[in-house]
């Protein structure tokens, strides 16, 4: 198994599959009156969390807690180098309280692997600026295998903001090691000048749609307009919005995920993200399975 | 103090006796000379590096104009231009006096003060350049180097105000609003690793529109470490219509790329950053046929604290002086003439620095030189270095020649490896 989770690319084909048949099992914990298994008992887990992400924290504290581990939650809000002490002072605190494992979520690229080089224990990414976040691409991926029962072959167009998205560039990585096939959807500003062979490229989401099994809604923040990425809300909701009638377009199959949080009537309409299609809140409760796959997996849990 | 260099080899030519007396390389044998056995070594005239950072003023935490000048000597250079991003900015005539006298005082090379363009390297007011030009500094160059002089009107002035005292404006060609946020190259790498890029046309944009600016004014313009492909097609362009261009281009950029980041380690943060090999390949051949005139280390230490951190929040920078001719050596092997020209010769003319980079064949030339062993192969070890900080890219690097004697003005400031004081 491997020790750190930084990047989706440090899963193979083979140790993916397991984190989500583990994630599976772990799963069925869920229907049982008593959801805790005493797999990581006497271990510890610190979610050390440098933005607010009251979701992604919560589903890993929760998914630490069912495997009985003990749970540290750092929050230190603010950039290492405005205030307070750096990462690496950090982490040798958490090496001397004795950290099993890290669960790092920080507004800076590579952070994982940063603290990687200071604490003995596994590094889990959470979220690293606007590079990667592996378990929301593993939850992503779980909930497209439970829902269409296989990855293999599976079309998934993931559109929005990828030139910004972490979410966008994991799920990039695990899809294709996993055998989909992946095209980036959205304006010629949030893609990538030179994005992997990994991807296909589309500007047309009216063309995509028809031809996807999955089709994946990135926030889109709305800061990026003022930068000029795109000229407003409205024209950006129009070009590469999933309402009702886009919503038409996909096949009678097709799932709608999006990670959350979500600014409904901008890249999703409401009605859409309520319908039947949509994953999003499985997606969350599928994100406790799967981080429990990934603590139990990486710290050796028996 | 007199030398007699034995058997020593200028510029790789026939071993021959070198003497050096009064400050000066003599065509006679002198009485009492200290012999030095430079069977082996070949000499080159004393190299100048026209783009430094000494940090002093303001973070000797870092460096030191005493730090840095015995690593500079250790490196083989006789003179170094020191940046003007110190704290105070070196952007008037007290603060480049104050440099200089430190250089004096260290005396293990001639530490030559680059000045400010503009007011605390703001791009907003054109700094007293007149002044640091007259002050005992003597300043020739002005850089705003780690900003861009990106106002072009005030570019221009800058180009035409420095001609009435035969002075160069040195740019740190980047287009500041194309590089918000920048941390490495603009490519596959950046994309992979969600570093915010740093593209290729922004330098190569402020470069075009600075040889304009210097054609249409008649200035001389110096552009500070050109880093991509299109930069050396830009300036070849301009050479080739006459245009008073010179332009440097570091060791880093001659050797790494940017796949370096792929740890996330900061030693590697440099700005301008780490290009691919396409871009290294065209450094190297630019400066081969003199498009690129000159090797320019950008010696950028830094305190530990600042680069062991997040990549984001790390500065950006590498030493330089000590590893300099190593690595070219290891790029263009012992090209003795073409490495004499563009680390010493080049540099000292593009920065009015009278009596370095002169023929050690002549009679009376000053005796600024440094003699390499280039059979000896080293590894680069961080903690050896003299310089105060340690952000060295290549420790590890098995790297050859070494620097085994500096003389300035005939006295010897490294003898043996080691620096004199």
């Amino acid at each position: 198994m491997i020790k750190h989770l930084r990047s989706a690319a440090d899963l193979d084909a083979d140790t993916a599959t397991l984190i989500l048949d583990t994630a599976a099992e772990m799963a069925a914990l869920s229907g049982r009156e008593v959801k805790k298994l005493p797999a990581l008992r006497g271990r510890t887990v610190v979610n050390l969390f440098y933005e607010d992400s009251t979701r992604t924290r919560i589903s890993f504290e929760a998914a630490a807690k069912r495997l009985s581990a003990d749970v540290i939650n750092f929050s230190a809000k603010g950039s290492s180098v405005s205030k307070g002490e750096s990462l690496k002072d950090t982490a040798l605190t958490l090496q001397a309280m004795g950290a099993d494992a890290v669960v790092i979520r920080h507004s800076a690229s590579g952070a994982p692997h940063r603290l990687a080089n200071w604490v003995e224990g596994s590094v889990v990414n959470a979220g690293d600026g606007t590079h990667e976040h592996p378990t929301q691409a593993l939850l992503d991926a779980y909930t497209m295998r439970s829902r269409l029962g296989r990855l293999d072959g599976l079309k998934v167009a993931i559109v929005g903001d990828v030139l910004h998205s972490r979410v966008a560039r994991s799920n990039i990585l695990l899809l294709s090691t996993l055998g989909a096939r992946v095209t980036v959807v959205g304006p010629p500003t949030l893609i990538p000048l030179d994005l992997t062979d990994k991807a296909q490229v589309s500007y047309d989401l009216d063309a995509v749609l028809p031809d996807s099994d999955v089709v994946m809604m990135l926030r889109v923040q709305t800061e990026r307009m003022q930068d000029s990425y795109f000229p407003s809300a409205r024209e950006y909701s129009r070009r590469y919005g999933l309402d009702v009638p886009r919503l038409r377009k996909l096949p009678e199959h097709a799932i709608v995920m999006h990670p959350g949080p979500m600014n409904r009537g901008m890249e999703i309409a409401p009605e859409v993200a309520d319908s039947p299609r949509s994953t999003i809140v499985e997606q969350v409760a599928n994100g406790v399975s799967v981080r429990m796959a990934v603590l139990y997996l990486l710290l050796g849990g028996k | 103090m007199a030398y007699l260099l034995k058997g020593v080899s200028i510029l790789g030519a026939s071993p021959t006796d070198l003497y050096i007396a009064d400050g000066v390389i003599s065509d006679k044998p002198v009485d009492g000379a200290e012999v030095i056995d430079a069977a082996g070594l070949v000499a080159l005239p004393g190299l100048v590096d026209v783009h430094t950072h000494l940090r002093e003023p303001g973070r000797e935490d870092a460096e030191t104009v005493d730090t840095g000048s015995r690593a500079a000597a250790l490196g083989g250079y006789t003179a170094v231009c020191a940046m003007a991003n110190t704290s105070p900015v070196a952007d008037t005539a007290g603060v480049v006096e104050q440099v200089w006298r430190l250089g004096r005082e260290a005396g293990l090379v001639d530490v030559q003060p680059i000045g400010a363009v503009t007011v605390g390297l703001a791009g907003k007011q054109m700094a007293e350049l007149g002044a640091m030009a007259t002050s005992a500094a003597n300043v020739r160059i002005f850089s705003d180097d780690g900003f861009c002089v990106a106002d072009p009107k005030l570019m221009r002035r800058a180009l035409e105000y420095v001609k009435a005292f035969d002075g160069v404006i040195a740019q740190h060609a980047e287009e500041p609003r194309l590089t918000e946020g920048a941390q490495m190259h603009e490519g596959e790498v950046s994309t992979r690793l969600g570093l915010t890029g740093w593209p290729a046309v922004a330098e190569e944009a402020i470069i075009a529109r600075d040889v304009l600016l210097a054609e249409h004014v008649g200035s001389r313009l110096h552009v500070c470490h050109v880093s991509t492909a299109g930069s050396v097609e830009v300036l070849r362009q301009a050479k080739a219509r006459g245009v008073r261009v010179t332009a440097e281009v570091t060791p880093h950029h001659l050797l790494l790329t940017d796949e370096l980041a792929a740890g996330y380690d900061p030693v590697f943060k440099v700005n301008p950053p780490l290009r691919t090999r396409k871009d290294v390949e065209a450094l190297r051949r630019a400066l081969l046929d003199g498009v690129i005139d000159v090797v320019a280390t950008d010696h950028a230490p830094h305190a530990v604290q600042d680069k062991e951190c997040e990549w984001s929040y790390a500065r950006p920078g590498m030493l330089g002086l000590e590893t300099a001719l190593p690595i070219v050596l290891s790029v263009f092997g012992p090209q003795w003439d073409l490495i004499a020209d563009r680390m010493s010769i080049a540099p000292a003319r593009i920065a009015g620095l009278d009596g370095h980079g002169g023929d050690l064949t002549k009679a009376g030339t000053p005796a600024n030189l440094t003699l390499v062993d280039p059979s000896v192969q080293r590894v680069v070890d961080p903690a050896e270095l003299a310089s105060r900080s340690r952000n060295t890219p290549y420790a590890g690097m098995t790297l050859p020649g070494r620097i085994v004697a500096t003389f300035l003005r005939g006295e010897a400031t490294v003898l043996d490896g080691k620096a004199v004081k």
